[in-house]
């Protein structure tokens, strides 16, 4: 009974509030005559966008006047940046280390070798990183010090950027840096060549760019691999670390959360594991039968050109198979090259490229990788 | 304690879940498996985990609950409700040595709990550069200018309220981290979903698309060709943003999440959502939008969220989260309870759009079936799938492999580092393995 008088009672109210509406719309505009959003937000004074507007561009648009000495520097340093940095900007006590790993040769090329291949310095800093010089003002004048942001003098955020360079060589100790000659130590970052623009991960147009992803996946649905092998584990050492799992799951359901306080039953399977002792290894399963492969082999025309033992247009499977029977890599690159055809390899006829599917090619190859048996 | 076997299979303790002592029982190997024999004369049904009991019957059928019997509580006696005293596991949590400091740190959506698509708002991730705040909303602005006079035809200062009196729209789309399973580039490195992948969180997002204000302003738009966003925190966050997905009326200031404001560790009152883009885009707390004609370079531009490349360049201006997806259960950390059927299920998504497929393996990629993508699928948005299995037993590699609509594909962790390397640290979107033990423990693997 209750609810039907609400009911009653809201349905009064509705109508009272209808009638009014109806009454003050004769004088309104329709809706579709609303082109602005009339009333709604204003002018920014210039004293309003001169307190936000803070950012300082690559091409230090936004930079505003000023200077600061290494010396100066280190004196900021040392009062609001050190107990999280370090004296030298080293230190990896609280927050990653600014400086280090950055040599002369790295300021002439502007591309840091302890970046490249082979080099695997065990960190990277800030210096190491930055390409541009705006970059280290603007943060440190906008986020610095880290309780205490936008409380630095600008004069002090050069003063700051200028010993933090000092620290890398790119300044020497009694520089003094300025809006006027900031673009020539842009010219020194050590990393200034260190960035590229040229990949598929930045929607639309205005960087350049690349129009296709580097990177696509496989659709092969079955048969896909001929050995499986788990490479990495977490070590039962660290089952633990991120706390008890058992209370971090939900007590209901198909599934429970791992008791990661008691040891674990052990593990089937360790990491490397040969395929023979995976159950879904491919020797388990029983590998790629010609039962498996022949019907590939004859849809896809392959039996025009190859036969089993006797050489035709192209050489035999078996003898195929006996040439990469030692190639661990077999069975992918046999793949590639059914794709791909090639010329030379097994005389002068070439094999044309093949309109094949990457699962089709993988089943071939693998029988082939295998020994071709029957 | 004893545990009790009916059946050959586990029985529900009474408040329906098993006790520590139970799992530690069934951990230790204990487990209440079929013998052979029972297997053939019982066939399916004796597996189920609730037997039929062989006299009277089901306690929890028998013997009326309390709350059968009694009087329960009143209305709004939880003026903001609270999820149920047995969902207490689910938490927000930080990886243990992950960030030097909590103000500057990341805390794990546990996605292994996570039901359909939506993210509970007190479940979202967390990302903050220099802490969180609540702010004030009577007292937060939101600014608009130009990098330089002519950009604009005026510069403009909103409030909340006159943002909100504004047309608004709601779309649900996924935020992920571009550092999402970003600790796994080299090697297995965390224990569950929640640690590989729970830098992700969906929601339903509502506000005004950015164009429009932009247009309010009157801007330029054939000189400013970029964005930049910039947040009112400690950190006074700054990206630049896509202007593509600014014209097409994609990117929102927002204040609306999942059907109320905003939390205060997402942004109160006020965010960025740019859909498809990696998650320090959306900046928070926004406070300001510069039209600009050249990117900003900004800290997160040119010192972090770079993507180190086998050759030693870094990528700049990586923002697209590619086409990815996960088994959220059965996933690392847990444990099955008996052999039989399960359900695979778990999400995908795209920065490039929709998810066109889900493929599943069980047997560490030899062999895929195609899952069950559950309504909606929706444009950056995540996508549950499911698929069903039988476990025999024996050790198993659960994955799962997402198409999206522009045909991209889920590369394995081979294909990625063919092309990346392990260096990356950002846009990982591998195929992620999961191996089920023969005791039922399931870890995270890679394979090689």
């Amino acid at each position: 009974m209750c609810s039907c008088h609400s009911a009653f009672l809201f349905g009064r109210r509705a109508v009272g509030a209808a009638c009014v509406a109806v009454g003050v719309l004769g004088a309104q505009p329709s809706p579709a005559q609303v082109t602005r959003f009339e009333g709604i937000g204003r002018t920014a004074t210039p004293a309003e966008v001169k307190a936000w507007d803070i950012d300082v561009r690559p091409d230090f648009k936004g930079l505003p006047p000023g200077q600061g000495s290494v010396r100066r520097g280190e004196q900021v340093w040392e009062a609001q940046c050190a107990s999280c940095h370090g004296s030298f900007g080293e230190s990896n006590d609280v927050f990653m280390p600014l400086v280090g790993n950055t040599t002369a040769e790295d300021i002439r090329t502007g591309h840091v070798a302890s970046l490249r291949p082979g080099a695997n310095a065990p960190v990277r800093t800030t210096l190491m990183k930055v390409s541009q010089l705006s970059t280290l003002w603007d943060y440190i004048n906008r986020a610095m010090p880290w309780t205490a942001p936008k409380s630095l003098p600008a004069d002090d955020v050069y003063a700051v950027t200028a010993y933090l360079l000092s620290l890398g060589n790119v300044v020497p100790d009694d520089f003094t840096l300025s809006d006027r000659n900031i673009r020539d130590v842009q010219a020194r970052l050590p990393n200034r060549k260190g960035t590229t623009t040229a990949h598929a991960l930045w929607p639309g147009t205005e960087l350049g760019g690349t129009a296709r992803p580097d990177v696509q996946g496989a659709a092969c649905m079955s048969r896909c691999q001929a050995e499986v092998r788990v490479a990495s584990f977490i070590p039962e050492y660290a089952r633990n670390a991120h706390g008890n799992l058992a209370e971090q799951s939900r007590n209901l359901g198909p599934t429970r959360g791992m008791d990661t306080a008691v040891a674990s039953a052990g593990t089937t399977v360790k990491a490397g594991a040969a395929p023979a002792q995976m159950a879904m290894s491919h020797e388990a399963a029983g590998g790629v039968k010609a039962s498996d492969a022949m019907p590939v082999l004859q849809k896809n025309v392959c039996v025009a050109c190859h036969a089993l033992d006797s050489r035709l247009v192209g050489p035999s499977f078996r003898e195929i198979a006996a040439r990469y029977k030692e190639r661990a890599d077999a069975a992918s690159y046999l793949a590639g090259k059914i794709r791909s055809g090639g010329q030379g390899l097994w005389g002068a006829i070439p094999m044309p490229a093949q309109s094949i599917s990457a699962a089709d090619a993988q089943v071939a190859a693998q029988w082939l990788a295998q020994g071709a048996r029957p | 304690m004893q545990l009790p076997i009916l059946g050959g299979a586990i029985r529900r303790a009474p408040e329906n879940f098993l006790g520590r002592d139970e799992i530690r029982a069934v951990q230790a190997g204990r487990r209440g498996f079929l013998g052979a024999a029972l297997a053939v004369a019982a066939g399916a049904a004796a597996a189920q985990a609730d037997p039929t009991p062989r006299s009277g019957g089901d306690a929890n059928i028998l013997t009326l609950p309390e709350h059968s019997r009694a009087l329960g509580q009143p209305v709004a006696a939880r003026g903001y409700g609270v999820p149920s005293v047995w969902e207490k596991n689910l938490q927000r949590r930080e990886s243990p040595g992950l960030t030097r400091v909590s103000q500057a740190s990341v805390s794990f959506c546990p996605l292994q709990g996570l039901i359909a698509i939506i993210t509970p708002n007190g479940l979202h991730f967390e990302r903050h550069h220099q802490g969180w705040w609540d702010i004030d909303p009577s007292r937060h602005r939101f600014m608009v200018n130009g990098s330089d006079e002519r950009m604009l035809k005026r510069s403009m200062v909103f409030t909340m309220d006159e943002l909100m009196r504004l047309p608004s729209v709601s779309r649900i789309h996924f935020i992920e981290c571009g550092a999402n399973t970003g600790m796994e580039w080299g090697n297995v490195a965390v224990p569950t979903v929640q640690y590989t992948h729970g830098m992700l969180s969906c929601c339903e997002f509502t506000g005004v698309p950015l164009r429009t204000i932009l247009e309010m302003c009157g801007a330029d738009f054939q000189r400013g060709r970029f964005v930049l966003a910039e947040g009112a925190d400690g950190s006074s966050m700054t990206r630049t943003i896509p202007m593509s997905l600014v014209m097409s009326g994609e990117v929102l200031v927002a204040y609306g999440q999942n059907g109320e404001m905003l939390r205060p560790e997402n942004g109160y009152p006020l965010r960025l959502v740019v859909p498809g883009v990696q998650g320090v885009s959306w900046v928070k707390y926004l406070r300001r939008i510069e039209l600009g004609d050249m990117p900003y370079g900004t800290k997160d531009e040119t010192v972090h969220y770079i993507d180190l490349m086998p050759d030693g360049q870094h990528r700049q201006y990586t923002s697209i989260q590619e086409v990815k997806s996960v088994v959220t259960s059965p996933s690392g950390g847990q444990m099955l309870l008996d052999k039989g059927f399960y359900n695979i299920t778990g999400l995908a998504w795209s920065g490039r759009g929709k998810v066109r497929r889900v493929d599943v393996s069980a047997d560490g990629g030899r062999n895929w079936q195609q899952a069950r993508l559950e309504t909606p699928v929706l444009s950056k948005c995540l996508t549950r799938f499911n698929a069903d299995w039988a476990w025999d037993g024996k050790p198993a590699l659960l994955m799962s492999r997402a198409t999206d609509e522009t045909g991209q594909i889920q590369p394995t962790y081979a294909e990625l580092r063919k092309v990346r390397g392990s260096r990356s640290i950002y846009h990982n979107n591998a195929i992620q393995t999961w191996l089920v033990e023969e005791s039922g423990e399931v870890r995270n693997v890679q394979l090689s």
